[in-house]
């Protein structure tokens, strides 16, 4: 056991700290109530890495370990989710599932300028009638002998519009059920795909999320990730990686709500003394913390499991289960802390709290993170 | 053009600031190190200077013990090529100074911050070009290199002055030199272990100051309220007792 | 054996700062026992000169010499070390500012001599020398001892009040011994800072809130901003309103500064806005809620209408600058 962090790690964690504090607290309210896409940001974090990051540097990658990964989500998600999430689906999903399950082909044409940031990744998977039941896919990809062919609608997909690179999962042999699954690489600008309105979120607003239609697009065979109906297994592994960013992500939501009402705690005064003092607020602050240290070390075990080419599947699926939940009861006691500066915006608590809920929600709920984790119980 | 930057290693600026030994030593417990923040500008700018062309190298250097190390492997990860640190505890100004001479004359241009966030000396710049019989440039804050000379805008009081200066020279720098602090890029970040970062040993120097102790200011007043019709007393007690202006 | 003190002059004229050095370097005169010598370096007319010796100069070395108007470090360095040699001093006292900061390390390597930088009184004791400082960016003071027999100090500014004597000063020209090719620097442009001042640079800041009603109101504050040569910042409501630019907004989520004087006009001091500006060495407050936050943070206060207490203080600072 070691619970050190390297010099490197330290460094990243910093570099994520220094910039999400300096750049994007600039202007997160601003993008929060316009909903507008952070352009500038992802251009300046894919020229210091953060949109490769674990991706081998042969393929324009940072090359660093998930541990570092989990340390810049927490740091960036203090202040932005709306711009973490964006990296995550990019790091995680993306990049992941094509560095370990691409063509060299794949990889040169289209995990390179994702690793270096130039292309924005998105992972479509959910459907209007299927959120986290990835077994029944309605999309359709026909194979047409050269080419397959693409129909059906994907929801809720996270830099829908940004992104230049889309990772499908559409059903190719429908009788042979998940096993028919398959998984492709779609260029945004196909033709034949049209999207829905930008979705009017709750939280999570600056990142642009859309239903995708797909209506007779055409793919080219080469596109086609792994064997046939590999698509399902693909989907699951991209997602075993992917709950560590998104865990990561409600892990900062939660500290970054902390740290500003531990902050507001020791300033604020009532009855005489700093709030903090009265030990309503000073057990909260303590209940947080603790639940704030167990989600870290969930993330960072799961981290650790995948860095030494362990399963981890079942560890990062606890991670996101806690670390969601506890995002969402941390943040509501900071708004609670806050009183009623917390229900403002400008002390950036309700917008916290607004973004945690999407974390108990998106790439699987809590209950399917539940599923997940009492499958494998069951199993042993 | 060569340049060496001079680098601290300070607390990190929010640390609290405590005593240990009869206030006779800085706490150091938990404290976390960092790059002096107008070092980290001068290399920052140094580091832009490579990157726009007519920067042949940027050295860094510090004087202290191992535990610097982590400073100096941040300046390689934000874009210095190699690294020295003579190992030594720094006693005063002069001391490191002294070792600094050593390896500072083969440089085109030597930068440091105008001071350092811990014990705010602003002299070993000053005392290192003396040392060398080098010139010196004080607070500047600009610092271009146009047809391989070096072109430098300095602060006066009450304004700027553009000069040009002969090298060598050490050039003392401050804020406005780089508009903030490089972050470093992953990929310098992976390549710092990579560079070389040489170990010298001290020289003998002798030490002309020493601390004697510290001392915590005395906690914050309440605030003194003066009558809204009596402004010229309030101008009376920012100018005698504040002595703001 | 004297003391010599530099002092800089800016266009021929000397600043309090001048007379703070002189009055403390006569005071540390007395306590060993010598006399007060200054240099002037530029041309500075006789009855300027005159003035060093109310403050307590027994003698003024006048070098009118103007190939040292480019400020050329190294040359300075070497006149000023050249008098200390002279005059057989034993300290050496500059002011802490650029041109000190710049020239002192040097001189207290040509002269061999020990240096504190920004003293902020004089000596505890003489023998051994130890001498008061700020440190870590002023969160602490350290006392500072002096091994080496010429001791260099450079004073932090406003740290020593004006002593005026009846003592009068003998000007002798001097002649510093600076041969040409010690000087290269080259001036090509001075630029007087005449437009705004950069708000993070700023030594005062004005800061206006809510309290100004709306974006025409500011006419006030600018003039007293111009006064006081300080820089203009405002609150996050006002910048929100548009009353005012975004790159004045100071707080958490705008600028973060730390002048040695922070004015806040009709700002209540939400933590936000401390979070921005608590590092102030010095924080006036004017408000008309006599319990709104900011006067916890400050350390002067008025509970008052900013209208009436602006134009006021405007012409009181006029009165003492002039």
């Amino acid at each position: 056991m070691n619970f050190e962090f390297t010099e490197e790690q330290l460094m990243i964690k910093q570099a994520a700290k220094d910039y999400a504090e300096r750049e994007l607290i600039q202007d997160v309210l601003e993008r929060d109530a316009k909903a507008e896409f952070p352009t500038r940001h992802i251009k300046n974090l894919a020229e210091l890495g953060f949109m490769g990051m674990m991706v081998d540097p042969k393929y324009d990658g940072s090359g660093m370990d998930t541990v570092s990964y989990v340390l810049a989500m927490e740091e960036l998600s203090k202040i932005d989710s709306s711009t973490s999430v964006i990296i995550s689906v990019n790091n995680s999903l993306v990049c992941y599932g094509l560095q370990k399950f691409g063509t060299e082909a794949q990889k040169e044409k289209y995990l390179k300028p994702l690793a270096r940031g130039e292309h924005i990744g998105a992972f479509l998977l959910s459907e209007p009638e299927a959120g986290s039941d990835a077994m029944h896919q309605h999309t359709r990809a026909e194979d047409m002998g050269d080419h397959y062919l693409l129909n059906g609608t994907k929801n809720w997909i996270t830099s829908g519009n940004s992104a230049t690179t889309y990772i499908v999962m559409a059903q190719t042999y429908p009788d042979k059920g998940y096993r028919g699954i398959n998984a492709f690489i779609v260029e945004r600008n196909s033709p034949g795909i049209t999207l829905g309105p930008h979705e009017d979120k709750m939280g999570m607003r600056s990142s642009d999320t859309h239903s995708v239609m797909f209506s007779d697009v055409k793919v080219p065979k080469e596109n086609k990730i792994g064997e046939d109906g590999f698509g399902y297994k693909f989907a699951m592994k991209a997602l075993e990686a992917g709950r560590i960013g998104i865990a990561s992500q409600a892990l900062g939501i939660a500290s970054g709500a902390f740290e500003r009402a531990l902050a507001y705690s020791k300033e604020r005064k009532a009855f005489g003394t700093e709030i903090a003092n009265h030990q309503a607020i000073a057990f909260k602050l303590a209940d947080m913390a603790v639940k704030i240290e167990n989600a870290r070390n969930l993330c960072l075990k799961a981290a650790w499991l995948k860095d030494h080419n362990k399963p981890f599947a079942f560890e990062s699926a606890m991670a996101k289960l806690y670390a969601s939940d506890i995002a969402m009861e941390v943040t509501t006691e900071a708004v609670q802390i806050h009183g009623g500066y917390g229900y403002v915006k400008e002390y950036h608590v309700e917008r916290l709290m607004r973004e945690a809920k999407l974390t108990q929600i998106y790439e699987g709920t809590s209950e399917v993170q539940k599923i997940v984790i009492s499958r494998s119980l069951l199993r042993e | 053009m060569k340049i060496l930057v001079l680098i601290s290693n300070v607390p990190d600026t929010t640390t609290k600031i405590r005593f240990v030994d009869n206030n006779k030593a800085f706490d150091t417990s938990g404290v976390q190190w960092i790059i002096n923040p107008w070092d980290e500008l001068a290399l920052t700018r140094a580091v832009e200077l490579k990157e726009a062309g007519g920067v042949e190298t940027i050295t860094v250097a510090n004087v202290g013990e191992s535990i610097t190390e982590p400073t100096l492997r941040k300046a390689l990860a934000v874009g210095a090529d190699d690294a020295i640190r003579i190992d030594t505890t720094p006693k005063d100004a002069f001391y490191v100074a002294s070792q600094l001479a050593q390896i500072a004359k083969d440089f085109d241009v030597i930068m440091v911050g105008i001071e350092a966030s811990d014990y705010n000396g602003s002299a070993v710049g000053g005392m290192l070009a003396e040392l060398l019989n080098f010139n010196s440039v004080s607070a500047v804050s600009g610092m271009n290199i146009e047809n391989g000379q070096l072109s430098l805008t300095r602060e006066i009081d009450g304004g700027q002055q553009k000069i040009s200066v002969k090298t060598p020279v050490v050039t003392i720098v401050q804020k406005g030199i780089a508009i903030d602090p490089r972050i470093p890029a992953m990929r310098g970040i992976m390549m710092a272990r990579k560079k070389p970062l040489t170990v010298l040993p001290a020289v003998e120097a002798g030490e002309k100051t020493s601390y004697v102790n510290f001392e915590l200011p005395p906690p914050k007043a309440a605030c003194k309220m003066v009558d809204e019709d009596n402004v010229k007393e309030l101008v009376r007690l920012l100018q005698e007792e504040a002595k703001a202006f | 054996m004297s003391i010599l003190v530099y002092t800089e002059n800016w266009d021929g004229k000397f600043k309090k700062l001048s007379f703070e050095l002189v009055s403390y370097a006569k005071a540390l005169a007395n306590e060993l026992s010598t006399t007060v010598t200054v240099l002037s370096i530029g041309k500075v007319a006789d009855e300027e000169l005159k003035k060093l010796g109310n403050y307590g100069a027994s003698k003024i070395l006048n070098v009118a010499d103007a190939r040292f108007d480019s400020l050329d470090n190294k040359a300075l360095a070497l006149a000023v070390a050249n008098a200390a040699k002279s005059e057989g001093s034993k300290a050496v006292v500059f002011a802490h500012n650029n041109l000190g900061k710049a020239i002192a390390p040097r001189v207290s390597v040509k002269l061999k001599g020990g240096m504190v930088t920004g003293v902020t009184a004089l000596p505890e004791n003489v023998d051994p020398f130890v001498v008061k400082k700020k440190v870590f960016t002023g969160k602490a003071f350290a006392n500072i001892q002096i091994h080496a027999d010429i001791k260099i100090l450079t004073l932090a500014q406003n740290s020593f009040e004006l002593i005026e004597t009846d003592n009068k000063a003998v000007i002798e020209s001097f002649d510093a011994g600076v041969s040409d090719d010690v000087f290269s620097t080259t001036v090509n442009e001075t630029n007087k800072v005449t437009g705004k001042v950069l708000l993070t640079d700023a030594e005062i800041v004005v800061s206006g809130g809510r309290g100004f009603k709306g974006p025409e109101n500011w006419g006030i504050l600018e003039e007293l901003a111009d006064v006081l040569g300080a820089g203009m910042a405002c609150s996050r409501p006002v910048s929100d309103e548009g009353w005012r630019g975004h790159e004045e907004h100071v707080g958490q989520t705008g600028k973060i500064i730390a002048p040695n004087l922070y004015f806040a006009f009709g700002i209540s001091g939400a933590i936000q806005h401390l979070g921005g500006v608590n590092s102030s060495k010095i924080i006036v407050a004017v408000n008309k809620d006599a319990e709104a936050p900011i006067f916890e943070a400050a350390d002067y206060g008025i509970v008052g209408d900013l209208f009436k207490v602006i134009p006021q203080l405007t012409e009181e600072i006029k009165t003492i600058k002039s």
